[in-house]
């Protein structure tokens, strides 16, 4: 648990914007990981031995675990599950609700200068949004056992990563745009398949996500198309953002498939149900036409129709490039963890006194 | 824009909006717990609603927002106040959002204060929940949201500052607000401060357009791209 929910969230309020707090389902997941004893669940070191009593062997927990994901039924936090996938998932929802938070903060760097009232709210409401995400995620970890702050403090110490697309800079109010159609754009074709996601709560998670991911989509591509059409000095500001952000994003899709570390057990275990290539290629696909249509040009001499293959073929991705920014190399991973860290350290005192106002008040109800 | 858009109460009450969801907007990824980015964004969001509602009304709303100077704006200083701390930000939320619901509360032939209300209460529960666990919290934050209180006294006497134009009850108003603000200083164990009510100018300053130094540079930050393309849209 984190150390500190502090009342109702504003999602339960009145006046409600998009994106809010989990829903029902999400907190059901967290209670229900709270009520079980984990390890009464899993064949843990004695169960072998138990096993010959009649007891359900871990071979059987094991096989019916591998019948329920080849059947493409959910795993749910209270089924056994091998330590690998448990481990597995945990990784990728705390590297994804980490993307959350962190990608806030490119976005809100334009949060103080939108041009207009309503590219404010639309900009605010998808921060928020943002937010809610990670929140979502950070629960759906939760159910597997792994609480918020562990996470955080593994994100604040560099041992768990986020997407290298937020170590770009948002150098111009294009960029918002750019970051929702590419960006975004990305994001929602690497998540759809993971509303089938063999793991119930992250499925479930992703299936909100991507809703209101697809806003944001559709609300960056509509931030270009104003740009592109309207005076000149805005139309060279959309296409120097798409230039910029048009191959970082073609990365977000992670190395080449002969290259990736995790793919082939993810795959086995319905966690991931496309490949990185398969999926940049659908991204480009769907891009092509998309830049055609806002009278942006993709910055890629080599991009061609394929007849034969039915695809776009593309150039070749700068992989030096996005190696150096996992690194820790890009332009701006050094200020976007320091600020995370130092929105956390300058925190504490708030959550701090959530913490012993909870307890006093506990006290004093037990009085 | 003609003077009578500029003497109109809708206007100053957009101001107030539109200014404090903007400094509500610069806690964007500095919040203290995922759940307050969250809560500050939305209340910043219902903010910036009000806003626009209310400066539809009286005409372009990017023109009102975007093309005003410093000195045509009528919000009051209390709003335009940095974030500072968390403390900070929370009392000064509870000191306007106590208002803002006692004054829509009155406004009942304004529709958009009849709609906005229900926002309004949520933002002062919000804030009367945070200045409860800060005041009564620990010692740190006693003492932090002790000095927030202190700081942003003198700012709220301009709240009572009638604005012409508007049907309410203005000293109904202020021992409303009063009586209601006291008593949730006192549950936080917080001391009613018992200096001014106003700062080195008289109250009411902001509503005529004297703002504190910080104002113009956020003001400035919030309109240079607008006014880098004059006519363009966005
Ligand atoms: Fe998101
Ligand atoms: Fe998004």
């Amino acid at each position: 648990m984190t150390t500190v929910v502090p009342g109702k969230g504003p999602g339960q309020g009145p006046g409600q914007g998009p994106g809010q707090g989990p829903d029902a389902s999400g907190a059901a997941d967290r209670a229900a990981v709270r009520v079980t004893d984990r390890a009464a669940d899993r064949p843990a070191g004695g169960l072998a031995e138990r096993g010959t009593d009649g007891e359900p062997g871990p071979e059987t927990y094991e096989s019916a675990f591998d019948a329920a994901v080849a059947a493409d039924e959910r795993i749910e936090p209270r089924d056994w599950m091998p330590d690998a996938y448990r481990a597995t998932l945990v990784r990728q929802i705390a590297q994804h609700a980490h993307s959350e938070i962190i990608g806030m903060m490119p976005e809100a760097n334009w949060l103080s200068r939108a041009p207009s009232l309503r590219r404010k709210a639309i900009l605010m409401a998808k921060v928020q949004d943002e937010a809610g995400h990670g929140l979502y995620l950070y629960g759906a970890a939760e159910t597997l056992g792994t609480g918020r702050d562990e996470l955080l403090d593994k994100l604040h110490s560099g041992r768990q990563k986020y997407s290298s697309i937020f170590n770009y800079p948002t150098l111009t109010w294009a960029d918002v745009g750019a970051i929702g159609w590419l960006v975004d754009g990305a994001a929602i074709t690497n998540q759809v398949p993971l509303c089938r996601c063999s793991y119930g709560p992250y499925a479930r998670a992703m299936v909100r996500i991507c809703k209101e991911e697809s806003f944001h989509q559709r609300q960056g591509y509509e931030l270009l198309l104003v740009l592109s059409r309207g005076t000149d000095a805005q139309h060279a500001m959309a296409q120097d953002a798409i230039d910029r952000w048009w191959w970082p994003s073609l990365m977000m899709f992670g190395p080449p498939d002969d290259e990736s570390a995790h793919s082939a057990q993810s795959m086995a275990w319905k966690i991931k149900r496309h490949s990185n290539d398969e999926l940049r290629q659908r991204f480009v696909d769907i891009c092509v036409p998309q830049a055609e249509a806002l009278g942006l040009t993709l910055p890629d001499p080599d991009l061609r129709w394929n007849e034969e293959a039915g695809h776009w073929d593309f150039g070749a991705i700068d992989w030096g490039e996005f190696k150096a920014v996992l690194k820790g190399n890009g332009p701006c991973n050094e200020q976007r963890i320091s600020q995370r860290r130092r929105a956390h350290e300058d925190g504490a005192w708030v959550r701090d006194a959530a913490a012993a106002h909870a307890r006093k008040r506990q006290e004093a109800a037990s009085r | 824009m003609t003077s009578t858009v500029a003497d109109r109460p809708e206007l100053a009450l957009a101001d107030d909006a539109l200014i404090l969801s903007h400094r509500l907007g610069q806690w964007a990824g500095h919040a203290p717990v995922l759940e307050e980015e969250v809560a500050l964004a939305n209340i910043a969001l219902d903010l910036l609603g009000q806003a626009r509602a209310l400066y539809s009304e009286l005409g372009d709303e990017d023109e009102l927002a975007y093309l005003r100077e410093e000195r045509a704006f009528r919000n009051c200083q209390l709003v335009e106040q940095p974030n500072g701390d968390f403390a900070v930000t929370l009392v000064r939320q509870l000191f306007f959002s106590s208002w803002q619901e006692l004054l829509y509360g009155q406004l009942t032939s304004m529709p958009l204060a009849v709609k906005a209300v229900k926002e309004v209460v949520y933002h002062r529960d919000h804030a009367e929940q945070w200045t409860l666990r800060l005041g009564d919290g620990t010692d740190e934050s006693h003492r932090r949201a002790q000095h927030a209180v202190d700081t942003l006294w003198r700012y709220t006497g301009e709240l009572f500052q009638p604005l012409p134009g508007l049907d309410v009850c203005w000293d109904a108003m202020r021992s409303g607000w009063e009586k209601r603000v006291t008593g949730i200083l006192d549950r936080a164990t917080l001391t009613v401060p018992d200096g001014p009510q106003h700062g080195g100018w008289a109250a009411g300053a902001g509503r005529q357009g004297l703002h504190t130094e910080p104002f113009g540079p956020m003001l400035a930050e919030m309109q240079h791209l607008h006014r880098s393309h004059p006519g363009a849209a966005w």
